[in-house]
């Protein structure tokens, strides 16, 4: 349901206010498609890009709590360690 | 939040000011690669004020090179709707700063001035049926006041700096997560609007009110997402250079940086700034919203400010408040040339909390020695201040210019950086290296 939720959500973007807001290609591998879904929704991918590639995996881990906890963000908890793990790899150090 | 006054964005007229802007990317984009095969680029042609003025078009990325990889894999030279091409560093939410050329003068134009937005959903308001709701528990009464009655109150004019909190965050050793700053989440305009005062006035004050508390038209995309409501204590409210701002430089504010109406801080940074505000609330209690704690908390005792929040300070922390005392090189960008023998005037700007700026001064090697500047023309003394040092550089070679400011209450620049969990108030003497051929 909250996944569904999410789709809606982002669906919305490609059409309205995000009109003229240019895609942003994160690097390929696996789990790109559940930070595309869960990350998107609420900002830009380029905020991945931008606060890379410093994090240690315990910075991805909080900053990915801190989505969910602090920020409300509808995150499942196996998507939650996808997305990290996605973002230790590939944008971590 | 959202209500029915506001309209939603138009693509289609979004995607119109895109193509006219990309064109204007293009323009600027080849002009700068003409200018800087010929090396005129490197110096500002010399103006009244010292050391020139800003070159609409001739305005490039002009990274630091201590910014994060990824920082400068991604920032790019994009335009947003009524905006000339500032420096991309997120989409969305709106993350744009001023490329340095524009602050080659005190004022920043409004289509170069900054943008800065935490939550994505930024509705488009109609002036026409915008109001602010001003009330709350600590107040006696509570009114709307639309535009008109806004306009129809005394009009006060200040020219304030408003700055991010996080402005330069990019530049910090170890680098600190958020939003990679480089120098240009600034900006200095002529703010016209009503006094906070006498807004508050008509609905009257308690004396038991400790805070006053905004709320603004943007808001989060998820419901669970904390709004972004921020607050100031009453005293601050109360000083004559505390505005609700419906123009920027002689302009109605650019949808981006507030339309139609702000909030203006003199000498706070900007987060206090609530862009499009529609609620203004007199509170007894401290405001508990994630905005204000644990976000823009500065660690005790780590900076010598004099303006505090006490009714937001714990045993550890401290709202951020004042802005630090600052300078900025912007006549020569890092690695410009320039010719041995001839003389060059390095320019930039200095700005404080409004303590008011005595001297710059300016090495020219790498920090051995230093001279002061001449200052320019005070627009006030909450805004920026220009100054200018000429000298002739006679060797060939790689040369380090320095700035660093200082103001009436004593405070200084650092020359070594204060390191903070959130990245704030880097003040760390700016230097350029410039090539002398």
């Amino acid at each position: 349901m909250r996944i569904f939720a999410l789709a809606l959500l982002a669906s919305a973007f490609a059409v309205s206010a995000m009109a003229d807001e240019k895609p942003v290609q994160l690097k390929e591998g696996p789990g790109l498609d559940k930070v595309e879904a869960n990350c998107g929704g609420c900002h830009s991918l380029d905020y991945l890009v931008m606060n890379s590639p410093f994090p240690t995996a315990t910075l991805w881990d909080a900053e990915v709590t801190k989505m969910i906890k602090a920020f409300g963000a509808p995150i499942e908890e196996t998507d939650a360690k996808t997305v990290a793990d996605y973002l230790k790899k590939y944008y971590g150090r | 939040m959202s209500s029915p006054l506001f309209r939603s964005i138009d693509p289609h007229r979004l995607t119109q000011a895109r193509q006219a802007h990309h064109e204007t990317v293009a323009r600027a984009m080849s002009r700068r690669r003409f200018l800087a095969g010929t090396g005129a680029a490197s110096i500002a042609a010399l103006g009244p004020n010292g050391f020139g003025s800003a070159r609409a078009g001739a305005v490039g990325l002009n990274l630091p090179s201590q910014l994060p990889e990824g920082t400068r894999a991604t920032a790019v030279l994009d335009a947003l709707p009524g905006k000339k091409p500032l420096i991309k560093l997120s989409y969305r939410p709106p993350n744009y700063e001023t490329p340095i050329e524009y602050f080659r003068t005190a004022i920043t134009p409004n289509d170069a001035f900054f943008v800065r937005y935490h939550l994505s959903n930024i509705p488009e308001v109609d002036a026409e049926t915008w109001k602010v709701a001003v009330g709350g528990e600590g107040a006696n009464g509570q009114n709307d006041f639309t535009l008109d009655d806004l306009k129809k109150m005394p009009a006060i004019e200040v020219i304030a700096v408003n700055q991010c909190s996080g402005n330069r965050r990019g530049l910090f050793q170890p680098p600190v997560p958020g939003v990679e700053w480089g120098y240009g989440a600034m900006g200095c305009a002529r703010w016209k609007g009503a006094r906070l005062k006498d807004v508050l006035d008509k609905v009257g004050v308690k004396k038991e009110a400790i805070e006053i508390v905004f709320d603004g038209a943007d808001g989060p995309v998820v419901d669970k997402t904390p709004d972004f409501i921020k607050s100031i204590p009453v005293w601050k409210a109360m000083e004559d250079n505390t505005l609700i701002a419906y123009e920027m430089n002689g302009q109605p504010l650019p949808h981006f940086n507030g339309f139609p109406a702000r909030i203006i801080v003199p000498g706070w940074t900007g987060t206090y700034w609530v862009k499009h505000v529609t609620s203004i609330k007199a509170v007894t209690k401290p405001e508990t919203g994630f905005w204000m704690n644990p976000a823009y908390r500065i660690p005790v005792g780590k900076f010598s400010l004099v303006a505090r929040f006490v009714s937001q300070e714990t045993a550890v922390n401290v709202p951020i408040t004042e802005m630090v005392v600052n300078s900025l090189i912007t006549s020569h960008v890092e690695g410009a040339s320039v010719r041995a023998g001839f003389p060059i005037t390095i320019g930039g700007i200095a700005w404080d909390a409004g303590y008011g700026i005595t001297t710059v001064e300016l090495s020219t090697d790498a920090g051995k020695t230093w001279q002061r500047a001449k200052l320019g023309k005070e627009l006030g003394r909450f805004a920026f201040r220009t100054f200018a040092y000429s000298f002739t550089p006679r060797s060939k070679g790689r040369r380090i210019v320095m700035a660093r400011a200082a103001n009436k209450i004593g405070q200084t620049q650092t020359s070594e950086l204060i390191l903070n969990p959130a990245g704030y108030h880097h003040n760390l003497i700016h230097s350029v290296a410039i090539n002398v051929a």
